[in-house]
């Protein structure tokens, strides 16, 4: 099987977040960067149990400025074989999705992992739209997938369940928990990484329509209210009247 | 020109998100000085209902294929569906159903897309409209410049809206190409709200030893009418499923009032319920994090609170 995993790099989950030139820049001071849970955890390491269960090759690709070769070799430390980064700052998804199907449309990838959104922007878009792309079917959320030849059984998180789907190759997929457990990079793998191939190619041509042109942070909460717990009626009935949700 | 709103209708039933979408749809459609126009795909019950939450019309594609999802046909559809009827907007709720769609719609139509917006936009000139980011952190206002624009908006972003009366609906005739997937199954709990959707939530954590407690949870969440949620290392200890985990890496969720129990509030967990309207903390640690993001804290030990919480409830709701 030959496999393509795409990875994204978000700060840090605790990263403190501000922004700058007047609110409309992310401030990058200071944060730390790691790839997204998703691709790491989930997309990746199911390509991976795939390519060691069958055979085959796994790439990753990300679309990112030099900066990100640290994700990169993240990600061939912990098994992948080659990467492929495209040499562009990612604008907007539909930017990131044009260059990922670019690469793919010239490599014949039997399947394409994703993770189910960026820890950022929490978009879930770039899959839906490299699968549009390229043409082929596309599972959301997968929380489980076993390959029988060239036949997925695919099981998706739904509202308060899940569905389960067959498709053959070529597919694309979003992953989400459940798909595998988060693998550590070992040592070995570790100095393994840095000699593996990775290739840097350039962006095609491609127009931003949605980018971002402001942040601001969410209203203050307000201070909390500390209630006795032996009066749990006071409790009730404060958000009854007060807070209007019961 | 016009507003055309994707209705999702799972089971063939028309649910909360699809209202909240016609809901946005109508007041985006006056931003433009134009009509919202609701699309149905496949059999659904009432549809003519739009109407009330604003619709003009209602439109369906009555092709017993679209009953199960298929990203590819689907989208397939909504694109002729939205040239048909001129649309230069579309919009859908941000479900597993409308994520799996709009990047594909924005792809196909070569549109601007922003998903999971909170807000309605704003049009100077310029279309914008804003999202929550960094998992909540932040918010973020985006500007589109394509000349269609496709939206999905986030559940519990805005209510629902009585505006108008039944409309009738109309069939039209769409395409629909063959899927490459077949659907096998599809298991959801009846009877229960899920996570996403639900307004009442009562979420536990590690604060509760083990998964032989959870009775007290259960009965809070029954009293109340709400769903069960809790923490990640609940999730994955297997303590609960793993489609009841909320935060950064669970489901996200907005729901009204969100009690939690036992439960310390580190950042990846807030990165998921920060969004929702009231927050209620029993934790016996006074400086537990949660009680910082918390709109009603209890100091107390959890297993005497719940039980008198759930009866103070239950009097209540005698009373009521
Ligand atoms: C990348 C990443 C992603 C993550 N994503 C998520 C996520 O999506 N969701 C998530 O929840 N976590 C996530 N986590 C884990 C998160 O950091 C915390 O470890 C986790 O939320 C803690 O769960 P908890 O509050 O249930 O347990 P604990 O931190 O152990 O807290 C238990 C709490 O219960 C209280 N308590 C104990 N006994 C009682 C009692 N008898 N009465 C009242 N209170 C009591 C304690 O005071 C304490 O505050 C993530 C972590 C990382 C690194
Ligand atoms: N810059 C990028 N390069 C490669 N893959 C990406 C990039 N951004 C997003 N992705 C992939 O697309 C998924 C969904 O991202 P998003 O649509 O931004 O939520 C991520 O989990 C990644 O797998």
């Amino acid at each position: 099987m030959k496999l393509l995993v795409c990875v994204s790099k978000t700060p840090e989950t605790t990263a403190k977040i501000s922004f700058s030139d007047n609110n409309s820049t992310f401030n990058e001071a200071g944060v730390q960067f790691i790839m997204n849970p998703y691709d790491e955890w989930y997309a990746l390491v199911r390509a991976l149990e795939l390519k060691e269960a069958a055979g085959g090759t796994v790439t990753i690709i990300n679309v990112g400025p030099a900066a990100n070769d640290t994700v990169i070799r993240k990600g061939l430390a912990i098994g992948a074989d080659d990467a492929i980064r495209v040499d562009s700052e990612p604008k907007s998804a539909l930017f990131v999705a044009k260059q990922i199907a670019e690469v793919a449309k010239a490599e014949n990838y039997d399947a394409i992992f994703l993770g189910k959104e960026t820890i950022d922007y929490n978009g879930s878009e770039v899959g839906a739209m490299l699968a549009e792309l390229l043409d082929v079917p596309y599972i959301s959320f997968g929380s489980h997938l076993e390959m029988n030849g060239n036949v997925a059984t695919i099981a998706r998180d739904i509202e308060g369940g899940v569905e389960v789907a067959e498709v053959e190759t070529p597919f694309v997929v979003s992953s989400s928990k459940g798909m595998a457990e988060q693998r550590i990079p070992n040592m070995r793998g570790i100095m393994m990484a840095k000699r593996k191939p990775l290739k840097v190619v350039p962006a095609v041509e491609c127009e931003d329509f949605a980018t971002v042109v402001s942040y601001s942070m969410p209203a203050a909460k307000s201070e909390v209210k500390m209630l006795d717990p032996e009066n749990m009626d006071e409790l009730v009935r404060l958000l009854h009247e007060e807070a209007k949700v019961l | 020109m016009s507003v055309l709103v994707f209705a999702e209708s799972p089971k063939g039933q028309l649910k909360k998100a699809a209202f909240e979408a016609v809901t946005y749809g109508h007041k985006v459609a006056q931003l433009l000085g134009t009509d919202c126009i609701a699309l149905t795909l496949g059999s659904v019950e009432g549809a003519g209902v739009l109407g009330q939450y604003g619709a003009s019309k209602v439109c369906n594609v009555a092709n017993a294929a679209l009953d199960s999802f298929d990203s590819q046909v689907h989208t397939a559809v909504i694109a002729e569906s939205a040239q048909q009827l001129g649309a230069d907007v579309v919009i859908m709720s941000h479900s597993s159903t409308g994520k799996s769609l709009v990047g594909r719609l924005a792809a196909r139509m070569n549109a601007g897309s922003v998903a999971g917006v909170n807000a309605i936009p704003t049009n100077d000139g310029v279309f914008k409209v804003t999202k929550g980011v960094f998992s909540g952190k932040a918010i973020a206002e985006y500007q589109i410049t394509s000349p269609v624009k496709v939206l999905s908006l986030m559940g519990n972003a805005l209510p629902p809206q009585v505006v108008g009366a039944d409309v009738s609906v109309e069939t039209i005739e769409v395409a629909v190409p063959a899927g490459r997937i077949t659907v096998k199954e599809v298991k959801t709990q009846d009877g229960i709200v899920p996570l996403p959707e639900a307004e009442l939530v009562v979420s536990a954590g590690r604060g509760m030893k083990g998964p032989e407690n959870w009775g007290i949870i259960e009965e809070l969440a029954t009293t109340l009418g709400a769903t069960t949620a809790c923490s990640r290392p609940v999730a994955d200890a297997d303590w609960r499923p793993h489609h009841e985990h909320v935060g950064q890496t669970g489901v996200a969720i907005r729901p009204n009032l969100y009690f939690a129990i036992g439960i310390s509030g580190a950042i990846q967990h807030l990165a998921g319920v920060n969004n929702s309207k009231v927050i209620v903390v029993i934790n016996k640690d006074p400086e537990a994090p949660f009680f910082k993001a918390a709109d009603y804290g209890i100091c107390a030990d959890l297993f005497d609170v719940v039980p008198k919480l759930t009866e103070s409830i239950k009097k209540f709701k005698a009373a009521n």
